[in-house]
């Protein structure tokens, strides 16, 4: 792991500026089939974020560098990307915890079309999520007020609510990666945070769709959608509920 | 992961000269991902098959580590260890049919266990259907016969064999 302590060990100057080397897979189905490595220097602040990084190298060295971002502050989950081999969001790692003494490597993410340098196509990872029916199920008549809940209820589901859909789990995960039709952690945690609603009425209609051959029965507990995740959801842990979910339920 | 990007035909792409080959209007191939929906994909599955291999592999390790421990322990570290260990040490064992369920138990088990790992490391990392066939179909193969035999040898054992 990073340590903090080794910040501005990479030629500290007064003014916090480090050199920085970006080794950037590019790729670009109009110049070539094959995709390479790019490396990008640059004298950047040390606290800054890898997305700054990006941006300077796109605004300043070569404006064909292509991305995702939107909101840039760990929330709409666009660049997610992986950095130094790790899937992280550019927007909330600093360059000072990722060893900048050594290149940085930046890739797109795994196990997803990549489109050109680090944008890959989604439509699959949002494929599963849509299969999971993402939505509040109900029967009946529409309250007049809201539908109450208590504090308990609430904390059943609270840590799957926090998934911000930027698939850096999924493309974690070496099962995704592989040549199936895994649903993907952040698929499984998005039906998770329903089943687990006590408004919720189709716990049971998606748990059947997880029961699948390709559902969560393929999870080898690997831990890397935990490690990955930027917002610190317990993925695995909300995996293995499910499996117990679906076991309690039949016998 | 495949890593076909069917640009068999122009074997030229692969080097400098990329940028002859591919351009704005004819834009290299891009790989497919894993997951994208196709003619070929398979529906989804009703039926607990999973759950239940999944909940098997659980419980039959925990037997597995008693029987197995156990065996190992007998065979090879009490009473002389591996030395004693012949043709009339089996013979007095399967003479009690104690032992003769323990061993049926830990063969069914240890077979079944190891075979449905191995089958999920061949749906895993198998990259085209048909090697995921034949590899399954070699492992069903083997896991029957194994178990077959051992059955028959256990419940057909006769000590007085000349």
């Amino acid at each position: 792991m990073e340590q903090p302590g080794q910040s501005g060990t990479a030629e500290p100057t007064t003014s916090g500026m480090i050199t920085v080397t970006f080794r950037i897979r590019r790729f670009n189905p109009e110049v070539s089939a094959d995709a390479s490595w790019e490396d990008f220097t640059l004298e950047i602040d040390s606290k800054d974020r890898v997305l700054d990084a990006l941006h300077r190298i796109k605004w300043e060295q070569d404006g064909t560098l292509t991305f995702r971002r939107s909101c840039a502050h760990g929330i709409c989950g666009s660049d997610a990307m992986r950095i130094n081999g790790r899937n992280r969001l550019a927007c909330k790692t600093l360059i000072k915890d990722i060893s900048p003494e050594k290149p940085i490597t930046v890739e797109a993410i795994k196990g997803l079309t990549v489109l050109k340098d680090l944008v890959v196509d989604m439509e699959p990872f949002f494929q599963a999520y849509r299969d999971v029916m993402p939505f509040l199920v109900t029967s009946g008549n529409e309250p007049t007020r809201e539908r109450f809940q208590s504090d308990e209820d609430r904390a059943r589901f609270d840590d799957t609510t926090k998934c911000i859909l930027c698939a850096a789990c999924t493309s974690s995960c070496p099962i995704y990666w592989n040549d199936g039709q895994y649903f993907g952690p952040a698929a499984i945690v998005n039906a998770h945070r329903f089943i687990f609603d006590s408004r919720d009425e189709a716990g049971e209609q998606r748990l059947e769709i997880l029961n699948d051959k390709d559902g969560v029965w393929r999870c080898r507990t690997t831990f890397n959608c935990t490690d990955a995740c930027p917002r610190g959801i317990e993925v695995t842990k909300a995996i293995q509920e499910v499996k117990r979910a679906l076991i309690t339920r039949r016998f | 992961m495949s890593t076909e990007t069917a640009n068999a035909g122009t074997g030229a792409a692969g080097s400098a000269d990329g940028e002859r080959t591919y351009s704005v209007d004819n834009p290299a191939p891009v790989i497919a991902p894993p997951r994208a929906r196709t003619g070929k994909t398979p529906k989804a599955t009703r039926g607990n098959f999973e759950m239940h291999t999944w909940l098997f592999m659980r419980l039959s390790g925990i037997v597995l580590v008693v029987l197995v421990l156990g065996h190992l322990l007998i065979q090879l570290v009490l009473d002389g260890g591996v030395t004693k260990i012949g043709f009339a040490f089996v013979a007095g064992r399967w003479a009690s049919p104690f032992w003769q369920v323990w061993d049926l138990l830990m063969l069914w088990l240890a077979m079944l266990h190891g075979a449905n790992g191995l089958r999920t490391v061949v749906n895993d990392y198998a990259e085209r259907d048909n090697t995921r066939f034949w590899l399954k179909m070699l492992l069903y193969t083997a896991t029957v016969f194994t178990v077959l035999l051992g059955t028959l040898v256990i419940f057909t054992f006769d000590p007085n064999i000349r």
